[in-house]
């Protein structure tokens, strides 16, 4: 019976359930110290002094240390500065403490290390610094402007970094003889993340051999070993082992170098006792990676039949105060580069200023580039309909790729070689349409306009790039590492069979959909399969968990493992048998019982996958054809020749009060397509968490700081994040276009919803007040704004 | 998320805690803790002593004679499931059941909860419109504020430093309907403005009024014009618009606001839902 396509249970709920999976926080080692670090409170400042006495004379305090004890570690690496050669990088990483200034508050300058928590974090109060306070900037743009605080010397006008895309020329051109153009500033506002867990790192220093052992809440176990050992520590790589334990959820933010980790790491060596650091929720809020925080101006031009002539965009990139480990490659190539959306647009511009400010570290959050492309481009759709006075869905059909131009290259270069692989985008919006009963809708909305009552429809015809991403291109992107990812394949002598995956499962159900995949492949039960990754230690080399890549790239490799595995299952059952080769095949019967067995010779048969099956012979030895090795054991590496482009419509009913501004979600209807689906549960469960934090970047979240650099948002109690009350039951539909870039047709499903969802709600909000001639309001639609956008077009404007 | 050392006494007596206090200067009470423990974990609030109150018997009970009385130590679950509150001051029972979330109404107290005066909260409100009293017990003896006067400002109370609010006190008041409706906050919960309506009838005509306000305002506070835009109406919408002109004069001196919420915002809805309230009061 196969299971791929089915929504079986997952394998890893059970220890979540009650409670048995162990997370960072639960691991405890003999002699184990923890730390406390003290964080910057201003934005802007230099360090002055640190008198660290009065901390280092608390009993129970082990050491206290500053920045100066770490000058022989060296900085944090960012192996991704955008754009190359041709574009400036002014490059400014963390150090595992600073030293001479900070630029954001949650800097870390000091640290305490103590036989318990509470100690060091007594301990931290007592640490004395003289600051020298400077002047603060915060918002991207300002921060070009003459005149504005400078954070970093390498850095004129703060500018990190610029980047372009597309064709300039073309895109003026086509602006100036289009019959309307429509101009717009948009605002995509800084996001934090929130995963469940916070971060932390526990190190351990054995100084006989020199090793470390780090375990860390990580969403790419290797790179980060990578990191630490090429980099950082300058250290052979087999002298860091790596280990990920149960990650409660990462949204992007747990996937790069911190300062904490380096710091853990390094003073492991220094005290000579393991080190444990476990953030508070307070630090997570400053000193983990935010993410978006885009100030766009966008021109679009159009015909009057709706045909969009040109797209021009001009983005500011808030990198923070420093920059984390990818932040350049994420608002320049995951982002320019997706500006052609589901369309043909002819011309297509974008550039983009990467800027240093006063604020956390901006990096990849969930979708990372991808929805901040989304949101212009679907925001800029609506922006013709309304101009044109058209149906938002005649504009989008009007520009879609046709279902026959696959694979389709976007205009001026903009995917730098890369194309589309497959779709059918009007089958997606034509379910998402029929779901809706969209006809019924506008005549709903009309007669509650009638009695006062703002209703309204939004729609995202989005697509993705996810399956990321073919080393070549990510190298020209600017990237210094690839992109590829590596499975081991092992059939033991009891025929159940061990995966080992460089990739890592937080949250994912890596577990349950990779034993999908073998079971299937070579006829086994899912109880057989045994899904091992997040240690360096025993996996093959990965490039981790983001970019909707596992499957799409990490499930390639593990079923090119299967077919070898196969294979040589067939050569040692011809050997068994006295028969060629090619007279011998696998077949999985209707049990799920995997066997090779003689063409035409049912007799001649043998199960693969059970004790004194094939893969015992294979284990035994006793008895193999000519030079084979023994053992069914495959590792194989696979780079995609190209990303996949998962797509689909999802529609957003609201009704806005016209009384306070308040908005609430009626329906939310979500058409995705994601290539062949492994577990529609596993899906459904990405779909449903990604439409809520695209929801809630649409109406509820938002970082805020204050003029001097202060989060004003810092806690669960002023940043909302989505709650299940909030939310309608998500009304979930799904084509299946298999990408033919892989052979298991799979595209990639973590990051849809978050992708799709914030233009639609703020598509339907607009739409609901669109008689008030209401064309556009920032994110998050709080119900201040939209109130107070209500009451300024409210004069004379009510139809 | 790490709070100061600080060491702890459980009183079992009203005149225990009393005592302690009394010997320890700048101890704190403990009852809930879900105000006090988040503020001193984030290290804006030390205490060399907590006095924790919460197993003291008798301050958990809710009795009704004639007047309501309502232990200090009652939580807001307690309250929002309490019969006699549904009966003779449904207001609250509504306030306390919008408090935070069920972890929250589980263990926050009516005691905690007024003593500490949020401005975001929802029982002061109530309170206020229902004339209650704040039953306090100190060193020299007992005494009772009413609520108008024991909410003085942000965070500030009508409370000495070494007593205790044993219970509150909502007088029998005969009334045809009341409400409490809110503006949650998206994170918290807490109010972003809170309204709280007594109406009394008279046939179809509105014999007298209680509106108070809380959220929008530095402390919870009754609106005199609002209320006297009511007594008298027939409850229509030009009698709901002039109380809510009149509600937003009242507080135009006493309005707090944020980022997302402005000053000029939550006035403008404490007008919008008094309106919803006196409809929920059944006005
Ligand atoms: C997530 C969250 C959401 C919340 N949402 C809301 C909301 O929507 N609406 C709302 O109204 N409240 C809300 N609250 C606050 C909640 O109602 C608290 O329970 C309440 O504010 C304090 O009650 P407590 O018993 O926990 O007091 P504690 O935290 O124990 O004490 C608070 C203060 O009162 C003092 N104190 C306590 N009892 C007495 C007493 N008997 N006499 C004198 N002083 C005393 C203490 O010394 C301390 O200074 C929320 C709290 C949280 C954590």
């Amino acid at each position: 019976m196969a299971v791929v396509g089915k929504a079986v249970k997952r394998k890893e709920d059970p220890r979540l359930i009650t409670g048995e999976a162990r997370y960072l926080e639960d691991i405890n080692l003999p002699g184990m110290t923890h730390i406390a670090i003290l964080r910057s409170p201003h934005a802007h400042a230099n360090i002055v002094s640190i008198n660290t006495e009065a901390a280092a004379a608390v009993p129970g305090v082990v050491g206290v240390y500053t920045g100066q004890d770490f000058m022989d570690v060296n900085p944090l690496p960012c192996p991704w500065p955008a754009g190359g050669p041709d574009h400036p990088n002014n490059i400014n990483t963390p150090r595992a403490l600073e030293v001479e200034k900070v630029t954001h508050i949650g800097a870390g300058v000091a640290v305490v290390v103590a036989e318990d928590r509470a100690t060091a974090q007594d301990a931290v109060e007592l640490i004395d610094v003289e600051w020298d306070v400077l002047p603060a900037v915060t918002d991207a743009e300002e921060a070009t402007f003459d005149g504005a605080p400078q954070l970093h010397e390498n850095a004129p006008n703060n500018v990190c970094m610029e980047w372009d895309c597309g064709d300039q020329e073309s895109a003026d051109a086509a602006l100036t003889s289009s019959d309307v153009v429509v101009r717009q500033r948009l605002r995509n506002q800084r996001l934090i993340p929130n995963p469940m867990e916070t971060r932390g790192c526990i190190a351990q220093h054995e100084p006989v051999n020199g090793e470390y052992t780090i375990w860390m809440t990580s969403q790419a176990p290797h790179v980060h070993r990578l990191l630490f050992t090429a980099f950082i520590f300058e250290v052979p790589e087999n002298k860091v082992r790596v280990i990920s334990p149960q990650i409660g959820g990462g949204f992007g933010a747990k996937i790069f170098m911190y300062p904490e980790y380096v710091l853990t790491t390094a003073l492991s060596k220094t005290v000579g006792r393991p080190v444990k650091w476990v953030e508070t929720r307070s630090e997570n809020y400053i000193a983990t990676t935010h993410g978006r925080d885009h100030v766009t101006d966008v021109e679009v031009g159009a015909n009057r039949d709706g045909s969009i002539t040109a797209l021009k965009v001009k983005t500011y990139a808030n990198l923070g105060g420093i920059l984390s480990t990818v932040a350049p490659g994420i608002p320049t190539t995951l982002y320019g580069r997706m500006l052609s959306g589901a369309y043909r647009f002819p011309n297509i511009y974008c550039h983009v200023t990467g800027v240093y400010t006063n604020t956390g570290m901006v990096d990849a959050y969930r979708g990372a580039g991808r929805p901040e492309a989304t949101y212009v481009v679907e925001r800029a759709v609506d922006l013709v309909a309304s101009e044109l006075g058209m149906d938002p869905v005649d504009v989008r059909r009007k520009n879609f790729v046709p279902g026959d131009a696959f694979p389709f290259e976007p205009s001026n270069n903009l995917l730098n070689g890369l194309s589309y692989d497959s779709g059918d985008y009007d089958k997606a919006l034509d379910m998402a349409l029929d779901m809706t009963g969209y006809e019924d809708f506008r005549a709903e909305q009309a007669a509650a306009r009638a009695e006062g009552r703002y209703l309204g429809i939004g729609f995202s015809t989005y697509i993705e790039i996810c399956g990321i991403a073919p080393s070549a291109w990510m190298f020209g992107e600017g990237w210094g590492a690839g992109l590829w990812e590596s499975a081991n394949v092992r059939m033991h002598i009891t025929g159940d069979v061990v995966v080992t995956t460089g990739s890592q499962s937080h949250g994912q159900g890596h577990e349950t959909s990779v034993a999908q995949l073998v079971a299937d492949e070579l006829g086994v039960s899912m109880d057989q399969v045994h899904v091992q990754h997040s240690d360096t230690l025993g996996t093959p080399f990965g490039y981790g968990t983001y970019g909707s890549r596992s499957t799409a790239v990490g499930g390639v490799a593990v079923w090119r493992s299967l077919q070898r595995i196969k294979e040589k299952a067939k050569a040692i059952a011809a050997h068994e048998f006295e028969a060629a080769v090619e007279d011998v095949e696998y077949v999985v019967n209707e049990e799920g019982v995997g066997s090779v067995q003689v063409k035409g010779s049912p007799d001649q048969s043998k199960v693969v996958g059970e004790f004194m099956g094939i893969a015992t012979s294979a284990a035994g030895g006793w008895s193999l054809p000519g030079d084979m090795e023994p053992f069914l054991d495959e590792t194989s590496y696979y780079d995609p020749p190209d990303c996949t482009y998962p797509f689909g419509t999802h529609i957003c009913i609201v009704e806005v009060d016209a009384e306070t501004g308040g908005v609430d979600i009626k329906r939310y209807i979500a058409v995705d397509d994601v290539g062949k689906v492994i577990n529609p549960m596993i899906v459904d469960g990405q779909v449903h968490g990604g439409i809520a934090q695209g929801v809630a970047q649409a109406l509820w979240e938002g970082a805020q700081y204050d003029e001097n650099g202060q989060l004003v948002s810092g806690s669960l109690m002023d940043y909302a994040i989505p709650r299940a009350d909030l939310l309608p039951s998500f009304e979930l539909g799904r084509t299946e276009t298999p990408t033919p870039n892989n052979p298991l047709g799979v595209k990639g499903a973590g990051e849809t919803g978050t992708i799709a969802a914030t233009p639609a709600v703020v598509n339907a909000v607009v739409d609901a007040l669109s008689h008030l001639d209401v064309r556009h309001i920032d994110m998050p639609l709080t119900p201040s704004r939209v109130w107070e956008t209500i009451k300024s077009h409210s004069n004379g404007g009510n139809s | 998320m790490w709070p100061a050392e600080f060491d702890y006494a459980r009183p079992s007596s009203v005149a225990e805690a009393l005592q302690l206090l009394a010997d320890n200067e700048d101890a704190k009470l403990l009852a809930g803790g879900h105000s006090l423990l988040p503020a001193m974990k984030l290290r804006l609030n030390e205490a060399p002593l907590l006095i924790d109150i919460s197993r003291i018997e008798g301050l958990g009970s809710i009795s009704n004679n004639g007047s309501l009385t309502i232990g200090a130590l009652c939580t807001h679950a307690d309250i929002a499931a309490s019969a006699d509150v549904q009966a003779s001051c449904n207001a609250l029972a509504t306030a306390t059941g919008m408090v935070g979330d069920q972890q929250v109404r589980n263990w926050g107290t009516l005691g905690g909860n007024v003593a500490h005066a949020d401005p975001a909260s929802d029982p002061p409100t109530v309170l206020v419109a229902f004339n209650a009293n704040i039953n306090i017990e100190g060193a020299s003896g007992s005494r009772s504020v009413a609520a108008s006067d024991f909410f003085m400002d942000l965070f500030t109370v009508d409370l000495e430093p070494g007593e205790i609010i044993t219970s509150i006190e909502i007088p029998a008041h005969a009334h045809d309907g009341s409400a409490y409706v809110k503006m949650p906050h998206p994170a918290s919960r807490y109010a972003v403005v809170g309204i709280c309506v007594v109406l009394q009838r008279d046939g179809g005509r509105c014999s007298g009024a209680h509106v108070a306000v809380g959220g929008a305002t530095v402390r919870a506070m009754r609106s005199p014009g609002a209320e006297a835009a009511l007594r008298g109406s027939a409850l229509d919408d030009a009698a709901l618009d002039a109380a809510a002109a009149a509600l937003k004069e009242d507080i135009a001196n006493d309005l707090i606001g944020d980022m997302s919420f402005p000053e000029a915002y939550r006035q403008e809805m404490a007008g919008v839902y008094l309106k919803r309230a006196v409809r929920a009061a059944g006005g």
